[in-house]
């Protein structure tokens, strides 16, 4: 019984050890600048890996939500008579929830694991512990310009997301199902807003973009130097960034709906 | 070649972020149609609002013409002021124009519908409607109809 409940503790002290190690990391790594510091080059190239080549797989899945929320939403409003309103169901799903969620859900299975078995895999050949004896900083050189590919880049493969998913709702609703397109893009212009709608669904997939991003580079720099220990980091990354966008996604919503 | 390649794939997928909020502003939000570049502004007294909000669309014969900007409530004749930004091309609205609270479709957003009277002259920044038509508030509606039902059963 105390056995079980010291560990417990124990267990209970250790997430807390995490929290406050990934804390100091990115407190560590979010400012650029110090010794063999990465530059700007590096950024683009990292954008390069987590941004540009991501941006297939978010546009072919934005485009199939979009025409499934396309179809089912017709299914449901025909019910009602209200198949005019198609248009801005699909946008503000797509706009407010759809868009930043699955994309980070989708970016943290495409580049969150990538970077974790990247930066696993510099730690357990030792080129980590290299640029150390060599006097470089590896969170300035490693970790800051990939954190800050993830947080610039998250937002335009959100918006990219919406935007396809939207012109994926419009073909399903104007050229399958035969919704007049005026109503489908005048109902969706009038009850849109651009502050309230598109600015705070880029906010929302910003701050996805931090979480996803940082519990990747931190499970990367604290695996397990082994084979094992980075297949596990890497499975973490999925599995804990998926979950945090999620939870913070309900935060997030109840406090933008709240009027805040 | 290879940095190249890349940096310019960086490039492009900046500028597919700007063009997606472009876009998103003036085709998914129809932001263009929101913004008047210039305008005037003319108030009017409502005895009830019935959900009209601040932003709502001012419009006449079904055309957008300007926006609500301020609502508050006049103490004093204990009924409610909206300040309207009409655009600044609609300059011929007659004096004895009336404003009407409307409902765009059954349970719609609220709007203000102008008619324009027949008067020769013209409203001016900070000029009154006078003619004001309140929001219909369906409860109340109901509850004419129950009345009058009872009271042709008597």
């Amino acid at each position: 019984m105390l056995k079980q409940l010291q560990e417990l503790g124990h267990k209970g002290t250790l997430v807390i050890e995490a929290m406050g190690r990934a804390a100091i990391l990115l407190l560590n790594s979010i400012m650029w600048g110090g010794p063999g510091s990465a530059g700007f080059k590096d950024l683009v190239k990292q954008i390069y890996s987590v941004g540009v080549q991501s941006l297939i797989i978010i546009v072919v899945a934005g485009f199939f939500v979009g025409m499934v929320l396309g179809l089912q939403g017709y299914s449901i409003l025909v019910d009602f008579g209200s198949e005019a309103a198609l248009g801005v169901m699909v946008s503000l799903t797509l706009l407010r929830e759809l868009g930043p969620v699955v994309t980070a859900l989708l970016f943290a299975g495409r580049a969150g694991s990538a970077l974790t078995a990247e930066i696993g895999l510099m730690k357990a050949t030792e080129q980590l512990s290299a640029m150390e004896m060599m006097g470089v900083d590896p969170l300035k050189r490693v970790v800051t310009p990939r954190l800050w590919a993830g947080i610039i880049s998250m937002p335009i493969l959100a918006i990219l997301f919406s935007l396809v998913g939207i012109w994926g709702g419009a073909f399903v609703a104007i050229d399958l199902v035969g919704i007049d397109d005026g109503a489908y893009w005048g109902n969706m212009q009038a009850a849109v807003e651009y502050y309230d709608d598109v600015i705070k669904g880029v906010f929302k997939s910003l701050v996805f973009g931090v979480v996803v991003t940082w519990i990747a580079v931190y499970q990367g720099y604290s695996a397990v130097p082994t084979s094992e220990g980075i297949s596990k980091a890497t499975t973490q990354t999925v599995v804990i960034s998926s979950l945090a966008v999620l939870g913070l996604d309900f935060v997030l919503t109840a406090m933008m709906l709240g009027g805040l | 070649m290879k940095t190249r390649f890349i940096e310019m794939s960086v490039g492009a997928f900046m500028v597919l972020g700007i063009v997606a909020m472009v876009t998103m502003a003036l085709r998914v939000s129809g932001l263009s149609g929101d913004t008047f570049a210039e305008t005037y502004t003319v108030k009017a007294y409502f005895e009830n609002l019935g959900g009209l909000t601040e932003r709502a669309k001012v419009s006449l014969a079904g055309v957008n013409i300007g926006r609500v900007k301020r609502i508050y409530l006049d103490k004093d004749r204990y009924s409610a002021v909206v300040e309207m930004e009409i655009n600044k091309n609609i300059d011929n609205l007659s004096t004895d124009s009336s404003a009407a609270i409307m409902t765009a479709g059954i349970l719609g957003e609220k709007y203000i519908a102008i008619s324009v009277g027949g008067e020769e002259e013209f409203l001016q920044n900070d000029d009154w409607i006078d003619d004001t038509q309140s929001a219909v508030i369906l409860e109340e509606l109901i509850g004419r109809f129950l009345y009058n039902m009872s009271n042709s059963n008597d």
